[in-house]
């Protein structure tokens, strides 16, 4: 029993870290009706901002987390100008394609300029350890944890509360009439791009003591955040999170009982499934077209 | 300027519009067979690549240029059609049965995808592809007693008809590119039929698809199978040039250079297939002639500018080092990709197109001839 609970523990917390990656999907697809193959590699590049930061140039760790979110969010907004915007209003396919180069392209560029070694980042709670009778939480997870829970809090609020989520929802819903409502679409879509590289810093750096920070590491967890953003329909923030959480889970869980090379399939075998009985997702709006 | 009068609906779907066709391709089929004798051993094995990978152009070309499916997942039926390969090959089975085989059952597994990708569209099918292709190198990697597993599979020389054909000999080229030939034959005889009509009809439109009167689903599926079986045969090949095979040969890497192929070449005619794999597999020798001559190139350039030998060398070591850094490749592939999606959206067939257009109508060319529409409503949430 103890095993199952210190299972599901690493498999929330692991599954936090896939559900940060979904929301900069969700966030993205939200606004503009894009998927950001390119999220994985942005959470990898914040995470070598702020190792920049806080392992090279010895700054402190909230400071060089700041730093490295302020800076991450500037370069979203960069990498939308310059990749996304001409070809906003094409087939999804081109954009996908444009991302997945974009992809391509910062992590060769990244493992150029910071090597291919694993780098780690010294965090205020990468030592130590929360004991609740013999069930034993590592800080650093726990912080995942917390973290998730915040953003995803928050920017749920932004969504629905504010004047400029809203802008948001509907310059997805119809681009041409939430532009002759006069919101400044472009604006927003770039507003959208910081915020989503924002978030994919948070998740770099929160990672950093978990699982360290390599040139691939956007590649292989962004792959894992996939069937997170699917399972909770893509398009919603809560379902991103809860996704997140059912494929750590469902991965951690399939790591532990059952035989080896389980683990790494589980969270596509289950996408699978859910594509196929419920392809809206847990969350998701589906409507079909009527002619 | 030529003008086609058409007069009756042969002359339409002809597939040598004129003659100039046949004699162009006639020409090119001539260059290609006389190729293993003028071209060095290194060049001939990149050619061999190309034919191999225009091949699975081609049959990307007929499920995402044609029927409008995307697929991030053919990178698995290459690899089933290599494995079927190197499985039968064990129990001595002759060429010209394994190679049929693996077709078929690649085909089959082909199917059997396309069924679940009915319900999805767009980014959904995409990520499902990646799903498939992940959980068949899985399979790959852990059914050992029949792919050997991590380990990798030896595939032995080709025998055919008695004699032995090597990897890197003429005879393999050949049979290579008598493939790409029948396979992009057979591609245009099948765009042709009914059934590519349909195929290109579902990709227009779904919904004008099926008012009038087109089995969506069961178009879907053909073309899955079509496309995975094409895959699947260059799969063997593809095995047999390697001589080698192992899970992690066939990963996502390569599923995306497959979708660069066409990207890059040209989504919307077999030209494309083939232009792109020619970029694409020469990038290689490209950036080792980059690599091996640029640095002194440049160095040579300094000093003829008045840089002096000194800071000529320096530059020439700095040159180096940039070349020969992890990586490069995926960067300039990265910059590849989003260059041509964003300046060159129909590929490099559609730039030959534009640069014949442009002396066919000179002075009168237009560059809004070619202009893509640009929607922003978006209906893939409510399709």
């Amino acid at each position: 029993m103890l095993d199952f609970v210190q299972q599901l523990v690493s498999g929330i917390a692991l599954g936090c870290v896939y559900g940060l990656i979904a929301l900069g999907f969700v966030l993205v697809y939200k606004a503009t009706e894009v998927v950001n193959f390119a999220q994985g590699d942005l959470m990898m590049l914040g995470g070598f901002f702020a190792f920049t930061f806080i392992g090279m140039l010895g700054l402190n760790y909230w400071v060089g987390f700041a730093g490295a979110v302020i800076c991450m969010a500037l370069f979203g907004m960069l990498a939308e100008r310059l990749v996304v915007r001409p070809i906003l209003g094409y087939p999804q396919f081109s954009i996908i394609m444009a991302t997945i180069g974009l992809g391509y392209f910062l992590r060769s560029v990244s493992g150029m300029i910071w090597g291919t070694d694993d780098f780690k980042i010294e965090t205020p709670f990468s030592q130590g350890v929360l004991r609740i009778g013999s069930l034993v939480l590592a800080y650093d997870k726990l912080s995942v944890i917390a973290a998730t829970i915040i953003l995803c809090a928050l920017l749920y609020l932004f969504f629905n509360r504010t004047t400029l989520g809203t802008a948001m929802r509907a310059s997805s819903e119809n681009m041409l009439a939430a532009y002759y409502m006069g919101i400044p679409v472009k604006r927003v879509v770039s507003i959208v791009w910081a915020i989503s590289a924002a978030v994919a810093t948070c998740a770099g750096v929160l990672l950093a003591p978990i699982t360290f920070i390599h040139s691939n590491v956007g590649l292989v967890l962004g792959l894992k955040a996939f069937p997170a953003a699917v399972l909770g329909g893509f398009g919603s923030i809560p379902g991103a999170v809860v996704g997140g959480v059912l494929i750590g889970v469902i991965e951690s869980m399939a790591g532990f009982y059952l035989p080896q090379g389980w683990k790494d399939v589980a969270p596509y075998i289950v996408l699978l499934a859910v594509l196929l009985l419920k392809p809206e997702g847990l969350f998701g709006l589906h409507v079909r077209k009527k002619v | 300027m030529r003008f086609l009068f058409k007069t009756d609906y042969e002359d339409d779907i002809r597939l040598f519009p004129h003659s100039g066709y046949i004699y162009s391709y006639g020409l090119l089929l001539a260059v290609l067979l006389l190729a293993p004798y003028v071209l060095s051993s290194y060049l001939m094995s990149q050619v061999v690549f190309v034919c191999i990978y225009a091949t699975v152009g081609v049959g990307l070309l007929i499920l995402t240029g044609f029927t409008g499916q995307a697929s991030l997942g053919h990178a698995a039926f290459l690899a089933i059609g290599a494995y079927t390969a190197a499985y039968l090959q064990q129990f001595n089975v002759p060429f010209p049965v394994y190679f049929l085989a693996a077709g078929l059952l690649t085909g089959a597994v082909g199917a059997l995808v396309g069924f679940p990708a009915l319900r999805l569209q767009g980014i959904y099918l995409v990520i499902a592809t990646i799903s498939f292709a992940f959980i068949v190198e899985e399979i790959l990697a852990r059914w050992e007693s029949v792919t050997h597993g991590n380990e990798g599979m030896r595939v032995k020389t080709m025998q055919l008809l008695g004699t032995t054909v090597s990897r890197d000999g003429p005879t393999f080229y050949y049979l290579c590119l008598a493939v790409l030939v029948l396979t992009i034959v057979g591609t245009l005889n099948l765009l042709r039929s009914p059934t590519g009509r349909a195929f290109v009809a579902i990709r227009d439109s779904e919904t004008a698809a099926r008012s009038m009167g087109i089995n969506v689903a069961l178009y879907k599926v053909k073309s899955f199978a079509i496309s995975a079986a094409i895959t699947g045969f260059a799969g063997v090949l593809f095995a047999h040039k390697l001589s080698f095979i192992s899970p992690e040969m066939f990963t996502l890497q390569l599923s995306i250079e497959f979708i660069i192929v066409i990207l890059i070449g040209g989504t919307f005619s077999l030209h494309g297939a083939v232009l792109g794999a020619i970029f694409l597999v020469m990038i290689d020798p490209f950036l080792t002639y980059l690599k091996d001559d640029m640095p002194g190139v440049i160095a040579g350039v300094a000093a003829t500018l008045g840089a002096g030998t000194e800071r000529a060398g320096h530059i020439q070591d700095a040159v180096a080092a940039f070349a020969s850094a992890n990586g490069l490749k995926g960067a300039i592939y990265g910059i590849i990709i989003v260059v041509f999606v964003l300046f060159e959206p129909l590929g490099l067939y559609g730039r030959w197109l534009k640069i014949k257009l442009f002396f066919q109508l000179f002075p009168l060319y237009k560059r809004a001839t070619f202009k893509r529409q640009k929607i922003y409503v978006k209906s893939e949430r409510n399709r």
